[in-house]
């Protein structure tokens, strides 16, 4: 079950990038494909059932590098299970999206069915050798993205950038599993026997090298203050979808290797760490929040508000290694750090969708160059306006859900994740700026003669906002999912 | 019944969205499926007003999503339900163009209320509290096309939830002490999380209250349409401020410091905004400073722990004020203008107008039988026994109302001047009419404004104590409320005279009219550093981090060229110096080897032919000298024989 869902967009990329298929055809198989790996991750959510002691649902080992103890394991549980549909869903998103692609569309259907099967490995994967190969994968795929399909002068620039910086990036997350392989008796890459054997407990100083190099390769990914200087140009430069899966899925996998890894694997170390991380994730909320206040060009605005809320996911997984608090607030934080990994997903990609139709229609993401969307584009306008409020946090979406647990359950773990609730109202004045530029006001310079959004552009973008409105209200959908591993999670920081 | 509940809420939120949804199409359906909703609504809250169900769906892990309908909620929540259907009606002949976007969001606002009103749990207020606050906007900068009006909007979201911030503290302090979510579970926390609590809880309704130093969002959100401001800014949003804090008062009494701060606050913005009221010149801004001003006795209620009293001035400033802000639409509708002094003369226009607007003017400065002279004694009963420094400020602060209510009353009522129309059309294109639509909701509203005081007057006042459980709180001696009705009546006269009406109180006039300077100092103190700092970290992460990692990347790629230059200039000379060295060793190894081991080869080779020669020489084929040889080898064999011997 898991590895056709991993598989089946890989099968359908080869297919599509060996033999000259016309265009017409490579588009809509990446449509078929993208909604029939979303009915098998639906599939998958309604036959799961929470795993009894903690364990793995759908899993799935096959021998694969015996000579050094990895082998093709997959498995879900409550923390991967919402991912994978957020990327079977973003995915599939970007296809409708991806219909007016006029530029390769054969590659293009092809380089990003790649890059599902890539994210999907990646969230399923249990084991460190296959984790690290789709981590590479991904960022070979995302390269390409953006260098073939991005629409900056720039573009080449930018991907080899976002290339190197996190290629290093996952060098030093290499370098802490095999750490972390080393270190374990008997020797193995095999996650779940690593986070049952929590090697390097008793190993302080060996433990921090080794957590060190995990921290560093996921705070690259994430990214999270300082490493996120690439974020910004990536975004700037790549495609509305390009920058849409990017934020939307890719960014997750760094903060997904801290629950799915470095947390449960290395207990001790990331008590100890627990300060340095709450630290990072506040810095980032605000400085996430702060910089991109400032920004004037509607897609940079986005990317940093990126760092802003992936900012409290860190903050959260910060938070539930104070062993001070209760139990139950650093559960609420985990929660809420997934949920926010959901609903970033959604709503970021949503706005960066969005962004793209104006890069589409003008050229520009200049806000200066807009005002009074509302009445040449009523449509986008709303769009617009709904994706920023639900980005700023208001209630009913997923947003709200996300941040009011984080902060809930932070703050009733250690009073200083307070310094952060600040971000959340530097979000709302930047949204609200953006929207005040971009959509009000009488239509000026580039408004003039602005087309509204086209079905192929409404609908992707509709159906994440409408997922995320079904989250914000009713939330225990996807909570029921992620509260028992959260709990599971805690309990083993905890050890 | 919890069905009952559960639709009230959710009744107006659904056709709200609907209608916020549709767009333009539904335009012309907008305004009647708002008034039949808002009627639905006021039934259904009516209903479980009676019936008080209790209910909790589930949320968030360990914090349901909590309704219920206590005491406190039986009487508010129809109040607010009423005002809505009113101001409903009134739009439908007041507001024009985008009715559907305009109903629409009233209708969320008013679901949000609801749940605000309701609301059990701290997750399931702040939920609602939140989309009181992005409604708000919406509606505020209602006509986007006016930048003005959007940053309006602006101002008061930003504002409220910068106060906002309190409840998301107010709940991890709930967590970090170990109780639930549930509001009634707060007096019990530890000792710290408790305050945290308190404050938090207390910063977030003094922002929705427009209590000090939060006040100054509520003069821009005048911007925004007048039925908006008569249901946001009389009876639910900003009502809903000192509801928050009438519902947590035993929260607030479990600290030692909470609600005397309340009460506090809540007095001197009676008292600072009364004055602000006396010195604006625009009805609406007027309507804002005493608005803030008589929530300030709400606050006052809820700081002293005079629930009743507090609710009963709540409910009763609603209909007073929704009234006022009603009669202020109607004639900027009508008339283009909401200055006062274009005013002069209108109520003479309109006589129902300005009959109805009257009452709400002698309601509003306190003059007995009306409402707020009963339900203001009431909260001012509990301050005194709190402490007499408080009432004495609380009994200014009704004077200023009494005050600035009369100028109102007269302004309107003077005879209509002869160069009226000079003064008119300055904000918007005038209708010269007023609907009978929007003359209905005047009447009931005056009606409520009329009688509501009886809320707390025995013998309802006694019934509404007993209701919220408050039977043993102070109520007002006859000559308490002698006092204050001799000061409104003297208040309202004193405005007869033009000379007091008109005179100019100079510098601190002015500093009153612009509303205490807090926008200017918010933008000063708050709004710039703040994009200042903002600027500085964008400068710092374009020039400073960005330029670090590509310097890092540039010198990685110097260390590259250099290793380069040392590949080619060093290493590859070495290797091909290496290889002519090895060349050239071959050839002196070659011609070493020509001239060493090949010669003595050769000459050993040139030695043995030479002996072989010689050897040649004895086979002559001869066979004497053949016996002469092996006679000599035959000597020397005996030689050597005889000789080793």
């Amino acid at each position: 079950m898991l590895s056709s869902i991993i598989f089946l967009p890989l099968v359908a990329a080869a297919l599509l990038a060996v033999p000259r298929v016309p265009d017409r055809v490579a588009r809509w198989t990446w449509i078929a494909v993208t909604a029939a790996d979303l009915a098998l991750v639906g599939v998958l959510i309604a036959r799961y059932e929470t795993p009894a002691d903690g364990g793995l649902a759908f899993e799935e080992r096959a021998r694969w590098i015996p000579s050094v103890n990895s082998s093709w394991h997959v498995g879900v549980d409550g923390l991967s299970v919402p991912l994978l549909a957020l990327t079977a869903v973003v995915f599939c998103a970007c296809a409708v999206y991806g219909l007016r692609e006029d530029r390769r569309p054969r590659q293009h259907a092809a380089l990003f069915l790649a890059l599902q099967a890539t994210c999907m490995g990646l969230f399923a994967a249990q084991d460190l050798i296959v984790f690290f190969l789709f981590f590479d994968l991904s960022i070979v795929g995302m390269y390409a993205a953006i260098a073939g399909w991005g629409h900056g002068r720039d573009a080449g620039r930018s991907a080899l950038q976002f290339f190197l910086y996190t290629f290093l990036g996952s060098l030093a997350l290499l370098l802490g599993f095999i750490g972390l392989y080393l270190a374990a008796d008997p020797h193995t890459f095999d996650i779940p026997e690593l986070i049952a054997a929590a090697p390097l407990q008793d190993n302080p100083v060996a433990g921090g090298f080794v957590l060190a190099a995990l921290l560093v390769g996921l705070a690259v990914k994430t990214p999270t203050i300082p490493f996120h200087t690439w974020l910004p140009p990536a975004h700037t430069d790549a495609s509305a979808i390009g920058s849409a899966v990017l934020a939307a899925v890719l960014l997750k996998m760094g903060t997904y290797g801290f629950v799915r890894i470095a947390m449960p694997a290395m207990p001790d170390a990331w008590r100890g760490a627990a300060w340095v991380v709450l630290a990072v994730g506040i810095a980032s909320v605000l400085y996430g929040a702060l910089v991109a206040l400032a920004q004037t060009d509607v897609k940079r605005m986005i990317a940093y508000t990126s760092i802003n809320h992936m900012g409290y996911v860190v903050l959260a997984v910060g938070a539930a290694g104070l062993l001070g608090g209760g139990t139950a607030a650093r559960e609420l934080a985990v929660t809420g750090a997934v949920t926010q990994m959901v609903s970033h997903g959604l709503l970021t990609g949503a706005l960066f969708l969005l962004a793209g139709v104006l890069h589409d229609r003008t050229g520009s993401y200049a806000m200066r160059d807009y005002g009074g969307l509302a009445r040449t584009a009523p449509v986008w306008s709303g769009l617009f306006a709904v994706a920023a409020f639900g980005s700023l946090g208001i209630p009913a979406f997923s947003g709200f859900i996300a941040e009011f647990q984080v902060f809930a359950g932070s703050i009733g773990t250690t009073a200083w994740a307070a310094i952060a609730l600040p971000g959340i109202l530097i979000t709302a004045a930047l949204f609200l700026r953006a929207l005040q530029l971009l959509v009000t006001g009488l239509p000026g310079g580039r408004s003039i003669g602005f087309s509204d959004v086209r079905a192929v552009e409404a609908v992707p973008v509709t159906g994440l906002l409408l997922l995320s409105l079904a989250i914000g209200v009713l939330p225990w959908l996807l909570l029921d999912l992620i509260t028992p591993a959260s709990a599971v999670l805690v309990d083993l920081v905890g050890r | 019944m919890t069905g009952l509940l559960w639709a009230c809420a959710t009744v107006p939120a659904a056709v709200g969205a609907g209608l916020c949804v549709s767009g333009r199409r539904a335009d012309r359906v907008a305004p009647a499926l708002g008034i039949v909703t808002a009627g639905v609504v006021l039934a259904l809250s009516v209903a479980v007003a009676l019936g008080r169900p209790a209910t909790s769906a589930p949320f968030l892990p360990g914090a349901e999503f909590g309704l219920a309908v206590d005491a406190l909620a039986a009487v508010v929540l129809p109040a607010v339900a009423a005002v809505t259907l009113l101001v409903l009606v009134f739009s439908a002949a007041d507001v024009a163009g985008a009715r559907a976007r305009y109903t629409g969001l009233l209708l969320l606002f008013a679901a949000a209320v609801v749940v605000t009103v309701c609301a059990t749990t701290l997750p399931a207020l702040l939920f609602a509290w939140e989309v009181m606050g992005a409604t708000s906007y919406a509606l505020i900068g209602f006509r986007w096309q006016e930048p003005h009006r959007v940053g309006a909007g602006l101002t008061a979201f930003l504002t409220t939830r910068t106060a906002d911030l309190g409840m998301y503290l107010a709940a991890g302090a709930a967590l970090a002490g170990g109780s639930g979510l549930a509001l009634a579970d707060l007096p019990g926390l530890p000792a710290p999380w408790r305050d945290v609590a308190a404050a938090g809880l207390l910063v977030a309704a003094l922002g929705k209250a427009a209590q000090l130093p939060f006040t100054a969002w509520l003069s821009a959100a005048m911007q925004g349409p007048s039925p908006v401001s008569a249901l946001l800014h009389s009876a639910a949003m900003v009502a809903m401020g000192g509801y928050l804090l009438l519902r947590v008062s035993p929260l607030l009494g479990a600290t030692s410091w909470a609600g005397p701060t309340a009460a506090w606050v809540g007095a001197l913005t009676a008292l600072l905004l009364g004055a602000v009221a006396l010195a604006q010149r625009d009805l609406k801004q007027l309507l804002a400073a005493s608005t803030a001003a008589q929530l300030g006795f709400v606050v006052l209620g809820a700081g002293v722990a005079a629930v009743a009293g507090g609710t009963a001035h709540l409910v009763a400033h609603a209909a007073t004020k929704a009234l006022l802000f009603l009669a202020a639409g109607a004639w900027l509708t009508a008339l283009g203008t909401k200055q006062l002094p274009a005013l002069r003369g209108a109520a003479r226009r309109w006589p129902l107008v300005g009959v109805c607007a009257a009452v709400g003017a002698l309601a509003l400065a306190g003059v007995a039988p009306l409402s707020l002279w009963a339900t203001k004694d009431a909260v001012l009963a509990g301050a005194h026994e709190e402490s007499l420094a408080l009432y004495l400020v609380g009994l200014a602060a009704a004077a200023l109302s009494a005050g600035y209510a009369g100028k109102v009353l007269w302004l309107v009522w003077q005879r209509l001047p002869a160069d009226a129309e000079a003064g008119y059309d300055t904000e918007e294109e005038g209708t010269r009419q007023v609907r009978v639509l929007q003359q209905a909701p005047l009447v009931v509203l005056a009606a409520g404004a009329a009688v509501l005081g009886l809320l707390a007057l025995p013998p309802v006042g006694e019934t509404l104590r007993r209701f919220l459980g408050e039977t043993g709180a102070p109520t007002p001696s006859w000559a308490e409320m002698a006092i204050s009705a001799l000061l409104a009546v003297a208040g309202v006269l004193l405005m007869a005279s033009v000379r007091v009406r008109d005179r100019s109180w100079g510098r601190v006039g002015s500093w009153l009219e612009g509303w205490l300077g807090l926008a200017r100092a918010t933008d000063l103190v708050v709004v710039r550093p703040v994009l200042r700092t903002a600027e500085a970290l964008a400068r710092f992460d374009d020039r400073v981090l960005a330029r670090a990692v590509t310097g890092a990347g540039r010198g990685a790629l110097r260390t590259a060229r250099a290793a380069a230059r040392f590949d080619d200039a060093v290493l590859d000379r070495a290797v091909a110096g290496a290889a002519t060295a090895g060349v050239r060793l071959a050839d002196a190894t070659g011609r070493a080897d020509l001239a060493g081991p090949d010669a003595a080869v050769r000459s050993l080779a040139a030695g043995t032919r030479w002996l072989g020669g010689w050897a040649r020489r004895t086979q002559t084929g001869q066979l004497h000298q053949y016996y002469v040889s092996a006679a000599v080898v035959l000597a020397a064999a005996l030689a050597l024989l005889l000789a080793v011997r």
